[in-house]
Protein backbone atom coordinates (compact mmCIF):
# COMPACT_ATOMS: atom_id res chain seq x y z
CA UNK A 1 0.00 0.00 0.00
CA UNK A 2 1.27 3.24 -1.06
CA UNK A 3 0.93 6.95 0.83
CA UNK A 4 -2.06 8.82 1.52
CA UNK A 5 -3.68 9.67 -1.88
CA UNK A 6 -7.10 10.30 -1.66
CA UNK A 7 -7.60 11.91 1.63
CA UNK A 8 -11.59 13.05 3.69
CA UNK A 9 -10.82 15.00 6.98
CA UNK A 10 -14.30 15.31 9.21
CA UNK A 11 -16.10 15.32 5.29
CA UNK A 12 -20.21 15.53 6.69
CA UNK A 13 -22.90 15.89 4.17
CA UNK A 14 -26.62 17.92 4.97
CA UNK A 15 -29.45 16.91 2.90
CA UNK A 16 -32.67 19.24 3.69
CA UNK A 17 -31.30 20.19 6.53
CA UNK A 18 -30.76 16.79 7.70
CA UNK A 19 -27.25 15.37 8.57
CA UNK A 20 -26.76 12.14 6.44
CA UNK A 21 -23.11 11.87 6.60
CA UNK A 22 -21.31 12.63 9.48
CA UNK A 23 -17.68 13.15 9.76
CA UNK A 24 -15.91 11.00 7.51
CA UNK A 25 -12.20 10.72 7.74
CA UNK A 26 -10.04 8.31 6.02
CA UNK A 27 -6.81 8.13 3.81
CA UNK A 28 -6.93 5.71 0.29
CA UNK A 29 -3.61 4.71 -1.59
CA UNK A 30 -2.93 5.94 -4.91
CA UNK A 31 -3.59 2.25 -6.41
CA UNK A 32 -5.99 -0.32 -5.31
CA UNK A 33 -9.66 -1.62 -4.84
CA UNK A 34 -11.58 0.04 -2.25
CA UNK A 35 -15.14 -1.40 -1.34
CA UNK A 36 -17.78 0.56 0.12
CA UNK A 37 -20.23 -1.52 1.49
CA UNK A 38 -23.53 -0.73 4.04
CA UNK A 39 -26.97 -1.02 3.93
CA UNK A 40 -29.59 0.59 1.40
CA UNK A 41 -30.03 4.46 2.68
CA UNK A 42 -26.58 4.47 4.72
CA UNK A 43 -24.99 6.92 2.64
CA UNK A 44 -23.01 5.11 0.23
CA UNK A 45 -24.01 7.18 -2.90
CA UNK A 46 -23.73 10.41 -1.06
CA UNK A 47 -20.30 9.50 0.12
CA UNK A 48 -18.95 9.09 -3.48
CA UNK A 49 -20.79 12.31 -4.72
CA UNK A 50 -19.26 14.22 -1.76
CA UNK A 51 -15.69 13.12 -2.87
CA UNK A 52 -16.80 13.81 -6.44
CA UNK A 53 -17.86 17.17 -5.28
CA UNK A 54 -21.33 16.82 -6.79
CA UNK A 55 -23.13 17.69 -3.50
CA UNK A 56 -21.42 20.45 -1.00
CA UNK A 57 -19.89 18.88 1.81
CA UNK A 58 -18.55 20.19 5.28
CA UNK A 59 -14.33 19.48 5.66
CA UNK A 60 -11.83 18.72 3.43
CA UNK A 61 -11.40 16.41 0.56
CA UNK A 62 -8.01 16.27 -0.82
CA UNK A 63 -6.27 14.51 -3.55
CA UNK A 64 -2.41 14.21 -3.63
CA UNK A 65 -2.91 17.16 -1.02
CA UNK A 66 -4.71 19.49 -3.82
CA UNK A 67 -7.91 20.26 -1.73
CA UNK A 68 -10.75 19.48 -4.17
CA UNK A 69 -13.01 22.71 -3.13
CA UNK A 70 -9.76 24.54 -5.05
CA UNK A 71 -9.84 23.10 -7.87
CA UNK A 72 -11.35 23.96 -11.11
CA UNK A 73 -14.45 21.70 -12.53
CA UNK A 74 -12.38 20.36 -15.11
CA UNK A 75 -9.23 19.68 -12.88
CA UNK A 76 -11.53 17.67 -11.00
CA UNK A 77 -12.93 15.55 -13.82
CA UNK A 78 -9.81 14.67 -14.81
CA UNK A 79 -8.71 13.14 -11.81
CA UNK A 80 -12.21 11.89 -10.74
CA UNK A 81 -14.29 9.42 -13.21
CA UNK A 82 -17.65 8.63 -11.98
CA UNK A 83 -20.11 6.17 -12.91
CA UNK A 84 -23.30 6.92 -11.30
CA UNK A 85 -25.79 3.87 -11.12
CA UNK A 86 -28.60 3.56 -13.49
CA UNK A 87 -26.54 4.05 -16.82
CA UNK A 88 -29.25 6.40 -18.31
CA UNK A 89 -28.30 7.78 -22.11
CA UNK A 90 -31.05 9.90 -23.22
CA UNK A 91 -30.24 10.55 -26.74
CA UNK A 92 -29.62 7.13 -28.78
CA UNK A 93 -26.38 8.08 -29.37
CA UNK A 94 -23.72 5.35 -31.13
CA UNK A 95 -21.69 3.44 -28.32
CA UNK A 96 -18.25 4.70 -29.63
CA UNK A 97 -19.67 8.51 -29.19
CA UNK A 98 -20.99 7.72 -25.24
CA UNK A 99 -17.36 6.25 -24.64
CA UNK A 100 -15.49 9.21 -26.28
CA UNK A 101 -17.02 11.71 -24.26
CA UNK A 102 -14.84 10.14 -21.25
CA UNK A 103 -12.25 12.68 -23.36
CA UNK A 104 -14.56 15.66 -22.76
CA UNK A 105 -12.52 16.70 -19.33
CA UNK A 106 -8.93 16.25 -21.82
CA UNK A 107 -10.68 18.82 -23.91
CA UNK A 108 -11.89 16.46 -27.10
CA UNK A 109 -15.13 17.70 -26.81
CA UNK A 110 -16.07 15.85 -30.52
CA UNK A 111 -16.25 12.06 -30.72
CA UNK A 112 -16.16 13.36 -34.80
CA UNK A 113 -12.66 14.67 -34.46
CA UNK A 114 -11.22 13.44 -31.13
CA UNK A 115 -7.38 12.57 -32.55
CA UNK A 116 -5.28 10.21 -33.07
CA UNK A 117 -4.39 10.02 -29.30
CA UNK A 118 -7.56 10.35 -27.79
CA UNK A 119 -8.92 7.60 -30.60
CA UNK A 120 -6.76 5.05 -29.13
CA UNK A 121 -7.56 5.76 -25.48
CA UNK A 122 -11.08 5.27 -26.46
CA UNK A 123 -11.31 2.35 -28.47
CA UNK A 124 -8.68 0.55 -25.47
CA UNK A 125 -11.51 1.72 -22.85
CA UNK A 126 -13.83 0.00 -25.03
CA UNK A 127 -11.77 -3.01 -25.60
CA UNK A 128 -11.10 -3.38 -21.81
CA UNK A 129 -14.87 -3.20 -21.03
CA UNK A 130 -15.75 -6.08 -23.52
CA UNK A 131 -18.08 -3.41 -25.59
CA UNK A 132 -15.83 -3.44 -29.37
CA UNK A 133 -18.43 -5.24 -31.13
CA UNK A 134 -21.32 -3.02 -29.96
CA UNK A 135 -19.27 0.55 -30.72
CA UNK A 136 -21.85 1.17 -33.84
CA UNK A 137 -24.69 0.14 -31.89
CA UNK A 138 -27.07 2.78 -30.51
CA UNK A 139 -26.79 3.14 -26.97
CA UNK A 140 -30.47 2.53 -26.35
CA UNK A 141 -31.10 -0.36 -27.91
CA UNK A 142 -28.43 -2.35 -25.84
CA UNK A 143 -29.97 -4.59 -22.69
CA UNK A 144 -28.89 -3.60 -18.91
CA UNK A 145 -26.02 -5.41 -18.65
CA UNK A 146 -24.46 -4.04 -22.14
CA UNK A 147 -25.51 -1.15 -21.37
CA UNK A 148 -23.10 -0.52 -18.14
CA UNK A 149 -20.23 -1.97 -20.16
CA UNK A 150 -20.76 1.05 -21.99
CA UNK A 151 -20.79 3.16 -19.02
CA UNK A 152 -17.54 1.54 -17.51
CA UNK A 153 -15.83 1.88 -20.83
CA UNK A 154 -16.80 5.96 -20.60
CA UNK A 155 -15.64 5.85 -17.25
CA UNK A 156 -12.42 3.98 -18.04
CA UNK A 157 -11.89 6.55 -21.04
CA UNK A 158 -11.60 8.98 -18.86
CA UNK A 159 -8.01 7.51 -17.75
CA UNK A 160 -8.75 9.72 -14.38
CA UNK A 161 -6.00 8.53 -11.19
CA UNK A 162 -9.57 7.48 -9.51
CA UNK A 163 -12.81 5.84 -10.51
CA UNK A 164 -15.58 5.96 -8.78
CA UNK A 165 -18.39 3.43 -9.32
CA UNK A 166 -21.88 3.17 -8.02
CA UNK A 167 -22.80 -0.30 -8.08
CA UNK A 168 -21.13 -1.18 -11.43
CA UNK A 169 -22.28 -4.86 -11.37
CA UNK A 170 -25.86 -4.20 -10.32
CA UNK A 171 -27.48 -5.52 -13.51
CA UNK A 172 -24.82 -7.93 -14.87
CA UNK A 173 -24.89 -11.79 -14.97
CA UNK A 174 -22.69 -13.65 -12.82
CA UNK A 175 -19.76 -13.67 -15.81
CA UNK A 176 -20.39 -10.14 -16.63
CA UNK A 177 -20.19 -9.19 -12.85
CA UNK A 178 -16.66 -11.45 -12.73
CA UNK A 179 -15.47 -9.56 -15.82
CA UNK A 180 -16.12 -6.42 -14.32
CA UNK A 181 -14.22 -6.59 -11.30
CA UNK A 182 -11.70 -8.75 -12.73
CA UNK A 183 -11.26 -5.34 -15.44
CA UNK A 184 -11.16 -3.13 -12.29
CA UNK A 185 -8.66 -4.74 -10.45
CA UNK A 186 -6.54 -4.76 -13.79
CA UNK A 187 -7.06 -1.19 -14.11
CA UNK A 188 -5.96 -0.64 -9.67
CA UNK A 189 -2.94 -2.54 -10.69
CA UNK A 190 -2.08 -0.08 -13.55
CA UNK A 191 -1.84 2.23 -11.28
CA UNK A 192 -5.18 3.90 -10.32
CA UNK A 193 -7.49 4.15 -6.98
CA UNK A 194 -11.37 2.46 -7.60
CA UNK A 195 -13.99 3.21 -4.95
CA UNK A 196 -16.45 0.54 -6.06
CA UNK A 197 -19.97 1.09 -3.87
CA UNK A 198 -21.13 -2.90 -3.62
CA UNK A 199 -23.92 -5.15 -1.88
CA UNK A 200 -22.53 -7.73 -2.57
CA UNK A 201 -20.08 -8.30 0.45
CA UNK A 202 -18.67 -11.21 -1.01
CA UNK A 203 -17.17 -10.07 -4.21
CA UNK A 204 -15.74 -7.04 -1.26
CA UNK A 205 -14.06 -9.96 0.50
CA UNK A 206 -12.72 -11.23 -2.76
CA UNK A 207 -11.60 -8.22 -4.60
CA UNK A 208 -10.96 -5.80 -2.50
CA UNK A 209 -7.90 -4.55 -1.05
CA UNK A 210 -9.58 -2.63 1.53
CA UNK A 211 -13.57 -1.92 2.56
CA UNK A 212 -14.40 0.95 3.31
CA UNK A 213 -17.98 0.05 5.81
CA UNK A 214 -20.73 2.49 6.09
CA UNK A 215 -23.98 2.09 8.59
CA UNK A 216 -26.76 5.32 9.22
CA UNK A 217 -24.09 7.50 8.04
CA UNK A 218 -21.12 6.92 9.55
CA UNK A 219 -17.84 5.07 9.05
CA UNK A 220 -18.30 1.97 11.31
CA UNK A 221 -14.88 0.17 9.92
CA UNK A 222 -12.10 0.50 7.38
CA UNK A 223 -9.17 -1.81 6.28
CA UNK A 224 -7.94 -5.25 4.99
CA UNK A 225 -11.41 -6.99 4.38
CA UNK A 226 -10.78 -9.45 6.85
CA UNK A 227 -10.08 -6.96 9.59
CA UNK A 228 -13.29 -4.50 8.27
CA UNK A 229 -15.91 -7.20 6.94
CA UNK A 230 -15.61 -9.45 10.72
CA UNK A 231 -18.77 -11.78 12.13
CA UNK A 232 -19.15 -8.40 14.97
CA UNK A 233 -19.84 -6.11 11.97
CA UNK A 234 -21.40 -8.10 9.57
CA UNK A 235 -24.09 -8.82 12.50
CA UNK A 236 -24.19 -5.05 13.52
CA UNK A 237 -24.50 -3.46 10.47
CA UNK A 238 -25.64 -5.99 8.03
CA UNK A 239 -27.56 -8.22 10.31
CA UNK A 240 -26.55 -11.40 8.88
CA UNK A 241 -24.19 -14.13 10.08
CA UNK A 242 -21.36 -15.42 7.24
CA UNK A 243 -20.11 -18.78 5.72
CA UNK A 244 -16.78 -18.42 5.50
CA UNK A 245 -14.44 -20.10 3.34
CA UNK A 246 -11.65 -19.49 0.70
CA UNK A 247 -11.09 -21.31 -3.04
CA UNK A 248 -7.84 -21.11 -4.70
CA UNK A 249 -6.11 -19.11 -1.95
CA UNK A 250 -9.41 -16.39 -1.77
CA UNK A 251 -11.89 -16.31 0.48
CA UNK A 252 -15.17 -17.03 0.09
CA UNK A 253 -17.49 -15.17 2.02
CA UNK A 254 -21.53 -15.89 2.01
CA UNK A 255 -24.09 -14.11 3.68
CA UNK A 256 -25.77 -17.25 5.40
CA UNK A 257 -28.58 -16.68 8.11
CA UNK A 258 -30.30 -13.42 10.05
CA UNK A 259 -27.99 -12.81 13.18
CA UNK B 1 -17.87 26.49 -22.33
CA UNK B 2 -19.54 29.93 -23.67
CA UNK B 3 -15.47 30.41 -24.94
CA UNK B 4 -14.81 27.59 -26.98
CA UNK B 5 -14.61 28.97 -30.16
CA UNK B 6 -17.49 28.35 -32.85
CA UNK B 7 -15.19 28.06 -35.54
CA UNK B 8 -15.19 24.00 -35.39
CA UNK B 9 -18.93 23.82 -36.51
CA UNK B 10 -19.17 21.20 -38.84
CA UNK B 11 -21.11 21.40 -42.04
CA UNK B 12 -22.69 18.19 -43.24
CA UNK B 13 -24.21 17.52 -46.57
CA UNK B 14 -27.19 17.86 -44.64
CA UNK B 15 -26.48 21.48 -43.73
CA UNK B 16 -25.33 22.35 -46.96
CA UNK B 17 -28.58 21.01 -48.49
CA UNK B 18 -31.01 22.80 -45.90
CA UNK B 19 -29.05 26.20 -46.58
CA UNK B 20 -29.91 25.24 -50.30
CA UNK B 21 -33.09 25.37 -49.43
CA UNK B 22 -33.15 28.30 -47.20
CA UNK B 23 -31.60 30.38 -49.98
CA UNK B 24 -34.50 28.77 -52.04
CA UNK B 25 -37.06 30.14 -49.86
CA UNK B 26 -35.66 33.52 -49.05
CA UNK B 27 -35.69 33.60 -53.15
CA UNK B 28 -39.29 32.88 -53.23
CA UNK B 29 -40.36 34.78 -50.29
CA UNK B 30 -38.84 37.70 -52.04
CA UNK B 31 -41.07 37.22 -55.40
CA UNK B 32 -44.19 36.75 -53.81
CA UNK B 33 -46.48 39.25 -52.86
CA UNK B 34 -49.09 40.77 -55.05
CA UNK B 35 -46.74 41.43 -57.79
CA UNK B 36 -45.12 37.53 -58.25
CA UNK B 37 -41.40 38.13 -59.53
CA UNK B 38 -39.67 35.09 -61.10
CA UNK B 39 -36.73 34.10 -59.04
CA UNK B 40 -34.03 35.97 -61.98
CA UNK B 41 -35.75 38.82 -61.83
CA UNK B 42 -35.70 38.37 -57.78
CA UNK B 43 -31.84 38.13 -57.71
CA UNK B 44 -31.31 41.00 -60.34
CA UNK B 45 -33.17 43.31 -58.57
CA UNK B 46 -31.61 42.32 -54.95
CA UNK B 47 -28.22 43.05 -56.25
CA UNK B 48 -29.28 46.66 -57.88
CA UNK B 49 -30.76 45.36 -61.64
CA UNK B 50 -34.15 45.50 -62.63
CA UNK B 51 -36.30 48.10 -62.91
CA UNK B 52 -36.48 50.72 -60.08
CA UNK B 53 -40.30 49.53 -59.26
CA UNK B 54 -38.76 45.91 -58.70
CA UNK B 55 -35.70 46.78 -56.84
CA UNK B 56 -38.39 49.08 -54.04
CA UNK B 57 -40.53 45.61 -54.08
CA UNK B 58 -37.49 43.30 -53.55
CA UNK B 59 -35.22 45.80 -51.61
CA UNK B 60 -37.56 48.17 -49.58
CA UNK B 61 -40.72 45.85 -49.44
CA UNK B 62 -39.94 42.30 -49.30
CA UNK B 63 -36.46 41.83 -48.36
CA UNK B 64 -37.16 43.19 -44.10
CA UNK B 65 -39.69 40.25 -44.47
CA UNK B 66 -37.41 37.89 -45.66
CA UNK B 67 -34.26 38.51 -43.63
CA UNK B 68 -36.96 38.34 -40.29
CA UNK B 69 -38.62 35.13 -41.87
CA UNK B 70 -35.24 33.61 -41.68
CA UNK B 71 -33.56 35.17 -38.76
CA UNK B 72 -36.95 34.37 -36.79
CA UNK B 73 -37.10 31.03 -37.94
CA UNK B 74 -33.74 30.26 -36.94
CA UNK B 75 -33.70 31.43 -33.42
CA UNK B 76 -36.82 29.72 -32.65
CA UNK B 77 -35.53 26.29 -34.40
CA UNK B 78 -32.22 26.64 -32.60
CA UNK B 79 -33.87 27.53 -28.79
CA UNK B 80 -36.21 24.13 -29.58
CA UNK B 81 -33.22 22.08 -30.18
CA UNK B 82 -30.76 23.90 -27.08
CA UNK B 83 -33.98 23.72 -24.87
CA UNK B 84 -34.47 19.73 -25.81
CA UNK B 85 -30.78 19.61 -25.42
CA UNK B 86 -30.68 20.83 -22.09
CA UNK B 87 -33.91 18.98 -20.62
CA UNK B 88 -33.00 15.67 -22.80
CA UNK B 89 -36.38 15.50 -24.02
CA UNK B 90 -37.72 15.65 -27.30
CA UNK B 91 -40.75 17.61 -26.60
CA UNK B 92 -39.23 20.53 -25.17
CA UNK B 93 -39.85 23.92 -26.67
CA UNK B 94 -39.94 27.55 -26.21
CA UNK B 95 -43.47 27.82 -26.64
CA UNK B 96 -44.73 24.86 -25.04
CA UNK B 97 -42.58 26.10 -22.13
CA UNK B 98 -44.66 30.03 -22.18
CA UNK B 99 -41.48 31.90 -23.01
CA UNK B 100 -42.90 33.18 -26.37
CA UNK B 101 -46.27 34.28 -24.87
CA UNK B 102 -44.47 35.72 -21.93
CA UNK B 103 -42.34 37.53 -23.98
CA UNK B 104 -45.30 39.00 -25.89
CA UNK B 105 -46.90 40.36 -22.25
CA UNK B 106 -43.72 42.07 -21.80
CA UNK B 107 -44.24 43.70 -25.04
CA UNK B 108 -47.51 44.09 -24.51
CA UNK B 109 -47.27 46.08 -21.27
CA UNK B 110 -44.69 48.22 -22.73
CA UNK B 111 -47.00 49.17 -25.70
CA UNK B 112 -50.51 49.40 -23.63
CA UNK B 113 -48.73 51.93 -21.09
CA UNK B 114 -47.50 53.73 -23.62
CA UNK B 115 -44.20 53.54 -22.56
CA UNK B 116 -42.91 53.25 -25.99
CA UNK B 117 -43.79 52.65 -29.75
CA UNK B 118 -43.62 49.62 -31.63
CA UNK B 119 -40.07 50.57 -32.91
CA UNK B 120 -38.23 51.37 -29.78
CA UNK B 121 -35.50 49.04 -28.04
CA UNK B 122 -37.60 49.48 -24.85
CA UNK B 123 -39.42 46.67 -26.37
CA UNK B 124 -37.54 43.77 -26.78
CA UNK B 125 -35.44 44.70 -23.68
CA UNK B 126 -38.52 43.97 -21.74
CA UNK B 127 -39.86 41.22 -23.85
CA UNK B 128 -36.13 39.03 -23.34
CA UNK B 129 -36.51 40.13 -19.49
CA UNK B 130 -39.89 38.50 -19.40
CA UNK B 131 -38.69 35.81 -21.78
CA UNK B 132 -35.87 34.99 -19.21
CA UNK B 133 -38.28 35.31 -16.34
CA UNK B 134 -40.34 32.88 -17.32
CA UNK B 135 -38.21 30.06 -18.48
CA UNK B 136 -36.54 30.79 -15.51
CA UNK B 137 -39.17 30.62 -13.09
CA UNK B 138 -40.32 27.12 -15.43
CA UNK B 139 -37.32 25.32 -14.30
CA UNK B 140 -37.58 26.48 -10.89
CA UNK B 141 -40.83 25.95 -10.44
CA UNK B 142 -40.33 22.06 -12.32
CA UNK B 143 -37.12 21.61 -10.39
CA UNK B 144 -34.15 19.80 -11.47
CA UNK B 145 -34.44 16.71 -13.34
CA UNK B 146 -37.95 16.97 -13.88
CA UNK B 147 -39.80 14.78 -15.51
CA UNK B 148 -41.85 16.02 -19.10
CA UNK B 149 -44.89 15.77 -17.53
CA UNK B 150 -44.04 18.64 -15.04
CA UNK B 151 -42.20 20.66 -17.34
CA UNK B 152 -45.48 20.75 -19.62
CA UNK B 153 -47.86 21.55 -16.73
CA UNK B 154 -45.68 24.21 -15.40
CA UNK B 155 -45.21 25.30 -18.50
CA UNK B 156 -49.21 24.92 -19.23
CA UNK B 157 -49.51 27.41 -15.89
CA UNK B 158 -46.54 29.79 -17.65
CA UNK B 159 -47.95 30.55 -20.76
CA UNK B 160 -51.96 30.20 -19.28
CA UNK B 161 -50.56 33.52 -16.75
CA UNK B 162 -48.82 34.94 -19.59
CA UNK B 163 -52.17 34.99 -22.01
CA UNK B 164 -54.36 35.94 -19.10
CA UNK B 165 -52.25 38.97 -17.85
CA UNK B 166 -51.94 40.07 -21.74
CA UNK B 167 -55.91 40.01 -21.83
CA UNK B 168 -55.82 41.99 -18.52
CA UNK B 169 -53.52 44.39 -19.70
CA UNK B 170 -55.63 44.82 -23.75
CA UNK B 171 -59.00 44.79 -21.21
CA UNK B 172 -57.59 47.67 -18.96
CA UNK B 173 -56.37 49.52 -22.09
CA UNK B 174 -57.94 52.82 -22.64
CA UNK B 175 -57.51 52.96 -26.15
CA UNK B 176 -59.63 50.18 -28.37
CA UNK B 177 -57.59 50.63 -31.46
CA UNK B 178 -54.43 49.94 -30.27
CA UNK B 179 -56.57 47.30 -28.04
CA UNK B 180 -57.20 45.60 -31.58
CA UNK B 181 -53.97 46.43 -33.01
CA UNK B 182 -52.31 44.62 -29.22
CA UNK B 183 -54.70 41.73 -30.47
CA UNK B 184 -53.73 41.29 -34.52
CA UNK B 185 -49.95 41.87 -33.35
CA UNK B 186 -50.59 38.73 -31.14
CA UNK B 187 -51.26 36.58 -33.63
CA UNK B 188 -47.63 36.71 -35.01
CA UNK B 189 -47.03 38.41 -38.19
CA UNK B 190 -44.05 39.39 -40.64
CA UNK B 191 -46.25 41.80 -42.87
CA UNK B 192 -45.23 45.33 -43.82
CA UNK B 193 -42.46 45.70 -41.02
CA UNK B 194 -38.98 47.53 -42.68
CA UNK B 195 -35.36 47.25 -41.71
CA UNK B 196 -36.00 49.58 -38.61
CA UNK B 197 -37.30 45.82 -37.43
CA UNK B 198 -34.49 44.09 -38.60
CA UNK B 199 -32.60 46.64 -36.85
CA UNK B 200 -34.44 46.19 -33.81
CA UNK B 201 -34.69 42.83 -33.40
CA UNK B 202 -31.42 41.33 -35.20
CA UNK B 203 -28.83 41.94 -32.64
CA UNK B 204 -30.93 40.26 -29.86
CA UNK B 205 -31.40 37.07 -31.84
CA UNK B 206 -27.63 37.45 -33.36
CA UNK B 207 -26.71 37.58 -29.38
CA UNK B 208 -28.97 34.31 -28.62
CA UNK B 209 -27.37 32.29 -31.44
CA UNK B 210 -24.14 32.64 -30.77
CA UNK B 211 -24.75 31.88 -26.57
CA UNK B 212 -26.90 29.13 -27.66
CA UNK B 213 -23.79 27.81 -30.21
CA UNK B 214 -21.27 28.24 -28.18
CA UNK B 215 -22.79 25.74 -25.77
CA UNK B 216 -23.45 22.96 -27.97
CA UNK B 217 -20.69 20.40 -27.16
CA UNK B 218 -22.31 20.53 -23.39
CA UNK B 219 -25.39 18.87 -24.93
CA UNK B 220 -24.32 15.76 -25.94
CA UNK B 221 -22.16 15.25 -22.22
CA UNK B 222 -25.31 15.94 -20.80
CA UNK B 223 -26.98 12.84 -22.33
CA UNK B 224 -25.48 11.47 -19.61
CA UNK B 225 -27.48 13.24 -17.05
CA UNK B 226 -26.46 16.23 -15.17
CA UNK B 227 -24.52 14.31 -12.52
CA UNK B 228 -22.76 12.68 -15.42
CA UNK B 229 -22.28 15.52 -17.01
CA UNK B 230 -20.88 17.58 -14.00
CA UNK B 231 -18.44 14.83 -12.79
CA UNK B 232 -17.02 15.41 -16.70
CA UNK B 233 -16.40 18.82 -16.19
CA UNK B 234 -19.51 20.36 -17.13
CA UNK B 235 -21.23 23.31 -15.24
CA UNK B 236 -24.92 22.50 -15.38
CA UNK B 237 -25.95 25.50 -13.14
CA UNK B 238 -24.04 27.68 -15.51
CA UNK B 239 -24.86 25.76 -18.70
CA UNK B 240 -28.67 26.27 -17.72
CA UNK B 241 -28.95 29.79 -16.97
CA UNK B 242 -26.94 30.20 -20.41
CA UNK B 243 -29.18 28.26 -22.17
CA UNK B 244 -32.25 30.41 -20.43
CA UNK B 245 -30.07 33.50 -21.11
CA UNK B 246 -29.77 32.76 -24.83
CA UNK B 247 -33.19 31.30 -25.38
CA UNK B 248 -34.78 34.64 -23.76
CA UNK B 249 -32.39 37.35 -26.09
CA UNK B 250 -33.40 34.85 -29.44
CA UNK B 251 -37.20 34.46 -28.23
CA UNK B 252 -37.91 38.06 -26.99
CA UNK B 253 -35.71 39.53 -29.67
CA UNK B 254 -38.01 37.51 -32.06
CA UNK B 255 -41.49 38.39 -30.43
CA UNK B 256 -40.56 42.21 -30.42
CA UNK B 257 -40.69 42.25 -34.02
CA UNK B 258 -43.18 39.67 -34.68
CA UNK B 259 -45.36 38.75 -32.06
CA UNK B 260 -45.75 35.15 -31.12
CA UNK B 261 -44.72 32.47 -33.99
CA UNK B 262 -45.18 29.17 -32.35
CA UNK B 263 -44.33 25.49 -33.03
CA UNK B 264 -41.45 26.02 -35.16
CA UNK B 265 -39.10 25.36 -32.18
CA UNK B 266 -40.58 21.67 -31.54
CA UNK B 267 -41.15 20.91 -35.07
CA UNK B 268 -37.63 22.01 -36.77
CA UNK B 269 -35.60 19.61 -34.36
CA UNK B 270 -37.77 16.74 -34.86
CA UNK B 271 -37.38 16.95 -38.63
CA UNK B 272 -33.76 17.01 -38.43
CA UNK B 273 -33.09 15.04 -35.50
CA UNK B 274 -32.72 11.11 -37.35
CA UNK B 275 -30.20 13.00 -39.89
CA UNK B 276 -28.21 14.08 -37.53
CA UNK B 277 -27.75 10.38 -35.68
CA UNK B 278 -30.06 12.18 -33.28
CA UNK B 279 -27.11 13.85 -31.25
CA UNK B 280 -27.75 16.82 -29.34
CA UNK B 281 -24.89 18.91 -30.72
CA UNK B 282 -24.68 18.23 -34.15
CA UNK B 283 -28.88 18.95 -33.87
CA UNK B 284 -28.37 22.91 -33.22
CA UNK B 285 -27.39 24.10 -36.69
CA UNK B 286 -29.81 21.97 -38.74
CA UNK B 287 -32.35 22.68 -36.70
CA UNK B 288 -32.13 26.60 -37.00
CA UNK B 289 -31.98 26.06 -40.72
CA UNK B 290 -34.51 23.93 -40.90
CA UNK B 291 -36.61 26.55 -38.46
CA UNK B 292 -35.65 29.28 -41.24
CA UNK B 293 -37.05 26.94 -43.75
CA UNK B 294 -40.05 26.46 -42.22
CA UNK B 295 -41.11 30.04 -40.93
CA UNK B 296 -40.13 31.03 -44.43
CA UNK B 297 -42.57 28.90 -46.10
CA UNK B 298 -45.30 29.34 -43.64
CA UNK B 299 -44.65 33.25 -44.65
CA UNK B 300 -45.04 32.35 -48.47
CA UNK B 301 -48.34 30.16 -47.63
CA UNK B 302 -49.97 33.05 -46.59
CA UNK B 303 -49.35 35.38 -48.50
CA UNK B 304 -50.28 32.38 -51.33
CA UNK B 305 -53.45 30.83 -49.41
CA UNK B 306 -56.60 32.86 -51.09
CA UNK B 307 -58.49 34.49 -48.08
CA UNK B 308 -60.32 37.85 -47.43
CA UNK B 309 -57.91 39.00 -45.19
CA UNK B 310 -55.11 38.53 -44.11
CA UNK B 311 -54.06 35.21 -42.70
CA UNK B 312 -51.31 35.95 -40.14
CA UNK B 313 -48.28 33.52 -40.25
CA UNK B 314 -48.83 32.85 -36.16
CA UNK B 315 -51.63 31.35 -36.74
CA UNK B 316 -50.87 29.34 -39.55
CA UNK B 317 -47.74 27.73 -37.95
CA UNK B 318 -49.97 27.07 -34.89
CA UNK B 319 -52.88 25.29 -36.90
CA UNK B 320 -49.96 23.04 -38.54
CA UNK B 321 -48.04 22.83 -35.09
CA UNK B 322 -50.41 21.84 -32.70
CA UNK B 323 -51.60 18.76 -34.82
CA UNK B 324 -47.71 17.69 -35.15
CA UNK B 325 -47.40 18.16 -31.44
CA UNK B 326 -50.77 15.60 -30.54
CA UNK B 327 -48.74 13.41 -33.55
CA UNK B 328 -45.58 13.62 -31.02
CA UNK B 329 -47.37 13.28 -27.84
CA UNK B 330 -49.00 9.86 -29.55
CA UNK B 331 -45.62 8.36 -30.15
CA UNK B 332 -44.29 9.26 -26.81
CA UNK B 333 -47.18 8.38 -25.29
CA UNK B 334 -44.88 5.24 -23.06
CA UNK B 335 -42.63 7.15 -21.69
CA UNK B 336 -44.98 10.37 -20.78
CA UNK B 337 -46.70 8.06 -18.70
CA UNK B 338 -43.60 6.56 -17.58
CA UNK B 339 -42.43 10.55 -16.35
CA UNK B 340 -45.65 11.09 -14.52
CA UNK B 341 -44.81 8.04 -12.08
Amino acid sequence: MSAAFLTAKDVGVDLAGRRVLHDFTFALPSRGVVALVGPNGAGKTTLLRAICGLIPSRGEIAIDGDVMATLPLEARARKIAYLPQGHVVHWPLPVRDVVALGRFPHGAVDPGRLGEHNARIVEDAMAAADVLVLADRRVTELSGGERSRVALARALAVNAPIVLADEPTASLDPRHQIDVLRLLRKTADAGALIVVVTHDIGMAARFADEVLVVSDGRLVAHGAPDVALTDDILRDVFRVAAFRASADGEPILLPWSEA
Amino acid sequence: MVTRSLVSLRFSPLVALLVVLVAALATASLGTGPVRLPPLTVVQALFGGGTEEQRIIVQGIRLPRAILGLAIGAILGLSGAALQGLLRNPLASPSLFGAPQSAALGAVLVIATGLADVRSFLLPVVAIVFAFGSVFALLAIAGRNAGLLLLILAGLALSSLAGALTALAMNLSPNPFATLEIAFWLLGSLEDRSFRHVMLALPFIAAGAIVLLSLRHSFRVLSLGEESAQSLGVDVGRLRLAVITGVALGVGGAVSVAGTIGFIGLVAPHLVRPFVNYDPTRLLVPSALMGAALLLAADIAVRLIPSNADIKVGVLTSLVGVPFFLYLIFRERRSLGASAS
